[in-house]
């Protein structure tokens, strides 16, 4: 379906736009009050900005150093080109490990290969554990709506509804009673899986650790209990020391939920060492390219900065009136704005760059400086270049600049617009049906222009006072 | 170069703005008024036409960097230049000097006017530092800040602290004052749907202000709220150019 049909299904379902409307301006507020407690917000920005940033610089050290100590430590470290790529080596790992069921601790980077279609076509059963992607997953695989908060577009009579329907249980409001139920469900899988799969908001290259950001304890879980876990994340999340994950997790957190710190933050090292009470008997890593690497060393380099926070989509008045599911793929927001056609293809995601105000609440609220308006801009460039934006556009834009340089003609330009447009207007002070512009008259009217131009009625001025 | 007559502070260059030119030149006229009471000379280039926003912003470039070099020339020889539009004033500080990032010599005299180029309200309050304003204005207002101009340039007390000095003015708090009102240029025309659902919950918390009136900066966002306004009926809330409630009456001539 195409993008516009999408946003006008979202805008005209009544139920959805009161669950948007519900959480609006939510973790925004909670984001607010969280850096209160952060001495110098500004620093801590730029010194995280300056991480992220000096990592992309030299990916390739910092990725090598990672695979050398994760692997010094146990784990095994696995390179996916692809999505696909990474769905066989995770579909390789649980056939050589005898797995029958996975757990999975949320995972963006799952979600873009398609892995749980590919596990399930590969006869492997993957259950979600993360409470919102659980309720996904039983509502035939919706996808998610947010980054963090993947079922934020739902409703808890929604959920209670849905888990009455599946779980065959009587229907609860009480959302401390719906969360007890999904653990009810959740619990013998977490002891019964032979594989867990978590993402990674982190690698930490001097360690080979990956560090997990959770809020429900369920990534311990998944990451622990199982025989095996495997972290299957981008290429672009290393960081280089324990003390760059420190200033990082001051900010994440705060960014996302408006938490201090999250509720758990998991370092795992390797698998189960001699002495442990627990963890994996193996430890692997999956990380994925998928469109990452192209990335480097040009204009769109700052998007891998990326730490998934949310922050963006929080913050963005197109995201949060037509909901996550309009943007087509994985990653909605600004932020997917910026990816999907990044790591989709331009032509799959014309509407994404072009779908935005530009008013940068998302630029001034990402913890990591990235520029996203630019980013917009510079793939609407790309389009233009591409030959994908219609000729009509492209013609307009040419013919507006060349008469906006010749002033003369421009100035005849303009009296002939405020001619037409005051035809148009009909002795009225505003025009409600416009045929060189009917997107704007369909959804406000468009005043009428004063009788003069101002570049006329100056110049009258001017004549008048001798000047 | 003329010399500003003996008295003046200097001379300003005013960027009218294309769309105050065509659709409501009595903004450029407040302005104008102005930047004279604040003791300055204003100086309007006639051949004067468009900053490039468009066309940066729908990925012609090459269109942008034509009209900013036109519009370099033409104002540089300004010791200060004011525009009546933040969304302007903030492609001329914030994005000109990126348009020439591989024109060394184009992209200094463009960091030098972006460095001395202000919205209206900055320049009278923190370049100018006026104290009166001759507005005289009478009753509740409500301030709505635009996109570029808050966080492009940073215009966010200045306006306020101006509509202070006008003691008939009661200023409201605006619920959600710094969301964009889904106006973003074409934008508004190429998503009518998302614009006007956002431009809706702008017009809702204007509206919940209890102010009659709302005041704001740029005129892309005010023919946005307003035709928004006036389709659902609504003939009494006025939507005013701080350009124009700062100046207050203007003359005839």
């Amino acid at each position: 379906m195409h993008f516009v049909s999408r946003v006008r299904q979202r805008l005209d379902d009544t139920e959805l736009q009161r669950n948007l409307q519900r959480t609006r301006g939510r973790n925004a507020a909670a984001r607010l009050a969280s850096l209160a407690s952060l001495d110098d917000f500004d620093a801590v920005r730029e010194r995280a900005t300056e991480i992220r940033a000096s990592v992309l610089r030299d990916l390739d050290v910092w990725l090598e150093r990672f695979e050398a100590e994760a692997t010094r430590r146990g784990a095994t470290v696995l390179w996916a080109r692809d999505g696909d790529e990474a769905c066989r080596l995770v579909i390789d790992i649980a056939r050589r490990h005898d797995v029958k069921t996975v757990v999975k601790a949320k995972s963006m980077v799952s979600e873009e290969a398609g892995l749980n279609a590919a596990l399930e076509a590969a006869g492997i059963r993957p259950v979600e554990t993360d409470l919102g992607e659980y309720i996904l997953q039983i509502n035939d695989n919706e996808p998610p709506s947010h980054i963090i908060m993947p079922v934020i577009h739902k409703s808890k009579e929604q959920v209670s509804e849905l888990f009455a329907r599946v779980h065959g249980t009587a229907a609860k409001t009480d959302i401390v009673e719906l969360t007890r139920e999904a653990r009810e469900k959740l619990r013998p899988e977490f002891l019964g899986a032979e594989m867990g799969i978590s993402g990674g908001n982190f690698l930490i290259a001097e360690t080979g650790s990956v560090a997990i950001v959770t809020n429900e304890g369920n990534g311990r879980m998944c990451t622990t209990m199982p025989r095996v876990h495997v972290a299957l994340t981008g290429i672009e999340k290393v960081i280089p020391t324990l003390d760059d994950l420190a200033t990082l997790l001051r900010i994440l957190p705060r960014s996302a939920t408006g938490q201090a710190i999250s509720n758990y933050v998991s370092l795992l090292t390797g698998p189960k060492h001699e002495g442990d009470a627990d963890g994996p008997e193996h430890m692997y890593f999956v990380l994925v390219d998928g469109g990452r690497a192209d990335l480097i060393g040009g204009d769109f380099e700052p998007m891998l900065r990326c730490i998934r926070c949310g922050a963006c989509m929080n913050h963005c008045p197109v995201y949060q009136t037509i909901g996550g599911h309009s943007y087509g793929w994985v990653y909605p927001g600004p932020m997917g704005s910026v990816l999907t056609p990044l790591y989709q293809g331009l032509e799959k995601a014309k509407d994404l760059p072009q779908a935005a105000t530009l008013c940068n609440q998302c630029g001034v609220v990402c913890p990591v400086s990235i520029p996203l308006p630019d980013l917009m801009r510079k793939l609407r460039e790309k389009q233009v270049d591409a030959g994908l934006r219609p000729w009509s556009e492209r013609l307009s834009m040419r013919l507006w600049a060349w008469v906006a340089q010749r002033p003369k003609l421009y100035a005849r330009g303009v009296r002939f617009a405020v001619r037409y447009l005051r035809w148009l207007a009909d002795g009225r002070d505003r025009i409600q049906a416009m045929g060189v512009a009917p997107g704007w008259t369909a959804e406000r009217d468009f005043p009428a222009p004063a009788a003069q131009s101002f570049r006329d009625q100056y110049a009258a001025r001017q004549r008048r006072a001798g000047r | 170069m003329i010399k500003p007559p003996p008295g003046s502070r200097g001379e300003v260059g005013l960027f009218v703005t294309c769309l105050v030119d065509l659709m409501r030149p009595s903004i450029a006229f407040a302005a104008l008024k102005l930047i004279e009471a604040a003791g300055y000379t204003p100086v309007v280039p006639d051949t004067q036409t468009c900053c490039g926003q468009p066309g940066h912003n729908a990925g012609d470039a090459r269109s942008a960097r034509a009209l900013a070099q036109k519009l370099i020339a033409e104002f540089e020889r300004f010791p200060c230049i004011v525009a009546p539009s933040g969304s302007c004033a903030g492609m001329i500080r914030a994005h000109y000097p990126h348009l020439f990032d591989d024109d060394e010599g184009w992209r200094a005299r463009a960091e030098a006017l972006a460095a001395k180029t202000f919205e209206l309200t900055q320049f009278l309050a923190d370049v100018a530092g006026v104290t009166e304003v001759p507005g005289d204005f009478v009753g509740a207002v409500t301030y709505h800040d635009s996109c570029a101009g808050l966080r492009e340039l940073g215009v966010k007390r200045q306006p306020r602290a101006l509509l202070d000095r006008m003691p008939g003015v009661e200023q409201r708090p605006l619920n959600e004052c710094e969301e964009c009102c889904g106006f973003g240029g074409l934008f508004s025309v190429k998503y009518p749907d998302i614009s006007g659902a956002i431009a809706q919950r702008k017009c809702d918390n204007i509206r919940a202000s209890g102010a009659g009136t709302v005041a704001l900066g740029d005129l892309g966002c005010m023919m946005n709220i307003e035709g928004r306004l006036r389709r659902n009926g609504d003939e009494g809330t006025q939507v005013i150019h701080i350009a124009e409630l700062l100046a207050g009456r203007l003359d005839p001539d």
